[in-house]
């Protein structure tokens, strides 16, 4: 049990002391799914230097080699490109696409909610009603209206994903600073003529970082799952350019003959939106201020 | 309740109206705009481009084609289909069915699953069971719909020839047995996520629930335990899930439009993805609206459903 948070510590995220860290290591799952994205971002970042094919070079005399056999690992797709060389190099696309687009959704979300909860009034309404507009509506619609009409390259799926998966930061962010900005610390920062942003971003924001990380991390596997639905149906990162959903984009008239075309980038995906998630749900645990005694 | 009538129906509408502007503007600034396909005809003069764009209104300014196009949206005109000409609410009404099949199938199998799945897990709380249903409904929520889709296939239809791969009814075979084995797969690779939130919600309901004074009351009495589950903790347990049902909507409409997709199932989604190919704009905006007003609906009908459900809640 700790006594009142020392001030003097309060406003440096002091969330990131000993006990939730060790917290976080004990939630098993969490750090499988820490060692998983370490590993696959090693894997993607520096696996292409171990492999004796790059992912645009084409093998036509191997095509359709099934994993394991001769020189391609992994094996070969229709055109006789190295699938291991493609899995990472999509890789390396679709957790950037994933990471960025988190980033991204994650400054909307924190700045629309932090100004609507410490606002509250007229500005707490409007923008919530926007946030309830965008979430009552099947996202993937405008995405893939905002994709097929805008040229999709890869920053342009960013943003395009960034733009549709901000509001659960900050109906999140919101609640949290809702109930902070009552807090006797703020009246204070108020009462010496703090100006508004100043208190929102000095006082508020670090005492709210905790849920914001929780969030930001369960983004990071939406939007690789959001990557992979919309280059899965063509209208995401295009060809040449690999990346884990347009890996997949052609693998169902191929099922019958190399299902390894649709396995592999599959398992990869799971793989990536798993560790996430389960990360996001150590750090919930970890950063939960009731939990922590 | 006649307040709480409008105050939705006015939240609906802004709702609509707001999506709507959403879409359209889209639609409108995208390069090229609506005539993108003219553009690519050969021989197409900029003077035909120019007619055919005065034809279709597509020279005035866009709030005027927006105002223009709300007008008739809500006279009952959605335009008609660059494609064929048939008009939109005709197309869309005729890929509904297939859409609202799959979707009520789907849903009522994630609903009795999820139900049964969180039920056990809280009232077998921190058992095996209660671990392996959290850590499975979170790698469910990870596995790309479609891939499951398409993994399925790969086994159920290719390695084991037990299901067709897709489509929603054999050519000249269309009895009721027909359908059903079609909509066997689909329904539940398109169930999976929505098993796992309704579990995950199931079992937090369930266990706020066991913590009520009447389910102490009930066990006092010396009720069998199976009459305390079903009469008490269960029903009362599935009260907030009517809301969350309202709320998963938009997730489900958009788990079809790609499961339709890999199960070639002739619905709405499959309709969206073609007319996106098309640059059908009416349709693309028939459809944007359609699901929203679905949307709306939904989560109206739950907010009653709720009502109905608990004599505590009073609308208003």
């Amino acid at each position: 049990m700790t006594a009142i948070p020392d001030p003097a510590t309060r406003t440096r995220f002091a969330i990131f002391r000993g006990p939730r860290v060790r917290k976080f290591m004990r939630h098993r799952l969490a750090m499988i799914g820490l060692l998983t994205i370490i590993f696959l971002t090693l894997a993607c970042f520096f696996g292409p230097y171990l492999l004796p094919y790059d992912e645009l070079y084409i093998d036509l005399r191997a095509r359709f080699s099934p994993p394991l056999t001769g020189s391609h690992i992994l094996g070969t797709d229709p055109l006789g490109r190295d699938i291991a060389a493609r899995l990472f190099s999509a890789g390396q696309i679709s957790l950037t696409v994933g990471f960025t687009a988190m980033v991204l959704s994650t400054l909307i979300g924190t700045v629309i909610g932090v100004v609507a909860g410490y606002f509250g009034g007229w500005s707490r309404i409007g923008l919530m009603r926007i946030v309830d507009a965008f979430l009552s509506f099947p996202s993937i619609f405008l995405m893939l209206t905002l994709a097929a009409f805008l040229k999709p390259s890869p920053t342009m799926i960013t943003l395009i994903i960034a733009v549709t998966s901000w509001m659960e930061v900050a109906r999140i962010v919101e609640a949290e600073v809702r109930g902070q900005s009552s807090r006797d610390f703020t009246a204070a920062a108020r009462m010496v003529g703090a100006p508004h942003w100043w208190i929102m971003g000095r006082e508020i924001l670090p005492n709210v970082i905790g849920p914001i990380i929780v969030a930001a991390t369960l983004t990071v596997a939406r939007a690789i799952l959001l990557e992979a639905y919309i280059s899965f149906l063509g209208y995401g990162i295009q060809p040449p350019l690999p990346s884990w959903g347009n890996m997949l984009n052609n693998a169902q008239q191929y099922l019958d003959s190399a299902p390894w075309l649709a396995i592999v980038p599959g398992v990869a995906i799971t793989l990536a939106v798993t560790s996430f998630n389960f990360i996001g749900d150590g750090l919930r645990d970890a950063l939960d201020a009731r939990s922590v005694q | 309740m006649i307040r709480f009538l409008t105050h939705r129906t006015l939240q609906g509408i802004v709702l609509i109206l707001i999506v709507s502007m959403i879409g359209f503007t889209v639609i409108n600034l995208a390069p090229g705009g609506p005539l993108s396909q003219y553009a690519m005809t050969p021989g197409m003069s900029q003077q035909d481009l120019d007619r055919i764009a005065h034809q279709m209104g597509l020279d005035r300014p866009i709030p005027v084609q927006y105002l223009d196009w709300l007008v008739n949206m809500v006279s009952g005109d959605w335009g008609k289909s660059y494609r064929d000409q048939s008009p939109v609410l005709d197309v869309v009404w005729r890929h509904m069915w297939a859409t609202l099949l799959l979707m009520g199938t789907s849903t009522a199998i994630a609903v009795a699953l999820g139900t049964l799945i969180g039920v056990l897990g809280a009232l077998k709380r921190y058992s095996v069971f209660d671990y392996m249903a959290t850590v499975g409904a979170m790698i469910a929520l990870s596995i790309p719909t479609f891939w499951f889709g398409l993994v399925a296939i790969f086994f159920f239809s290719l390695e084991l020839g037990w299901l067709p791969a897709g489509n929603m009814y054999t050519v000249g075979d269309q009895s009721f047995s027909d359908y059903a084995i079609h909509l066997i797969m689909p329904s539940i690779v398109l169930a999976l996520v929505n098993v796992a939130i309704w579990s995950r919600y199931m079992r937090a309901s369930t266990l706020d629930v066991m913590d009520q004074d009447y389910v102490r009351t009930a066990r006092a009495k010396g009720l069998p335990r199976w009459r305390i589950v079903s009469a008490h903790i269960v029903r009362n347990a599935l009260i907030p899930m009517i809301t969350l049902a309202g709320l998963q909507l938009p997730t489900i409409i958009g788990g079809a439009l790609v499961t339709e997709t890999v199960f070639t199932w002739p619905g709405l989604g499959r309709l969206f993805i073609d007319s996106l190919g098309y640059n059908d704009y009416p349709v693309i905006m028939g459809l944007l609206m359609f699901s929203a007003i679905l949307t709306v609906i939904g989560n109206f009908l739950a907010d009653i459903g709720v009502a109905l459900a608990d004599p505590r809640i009073r609308l208003g």
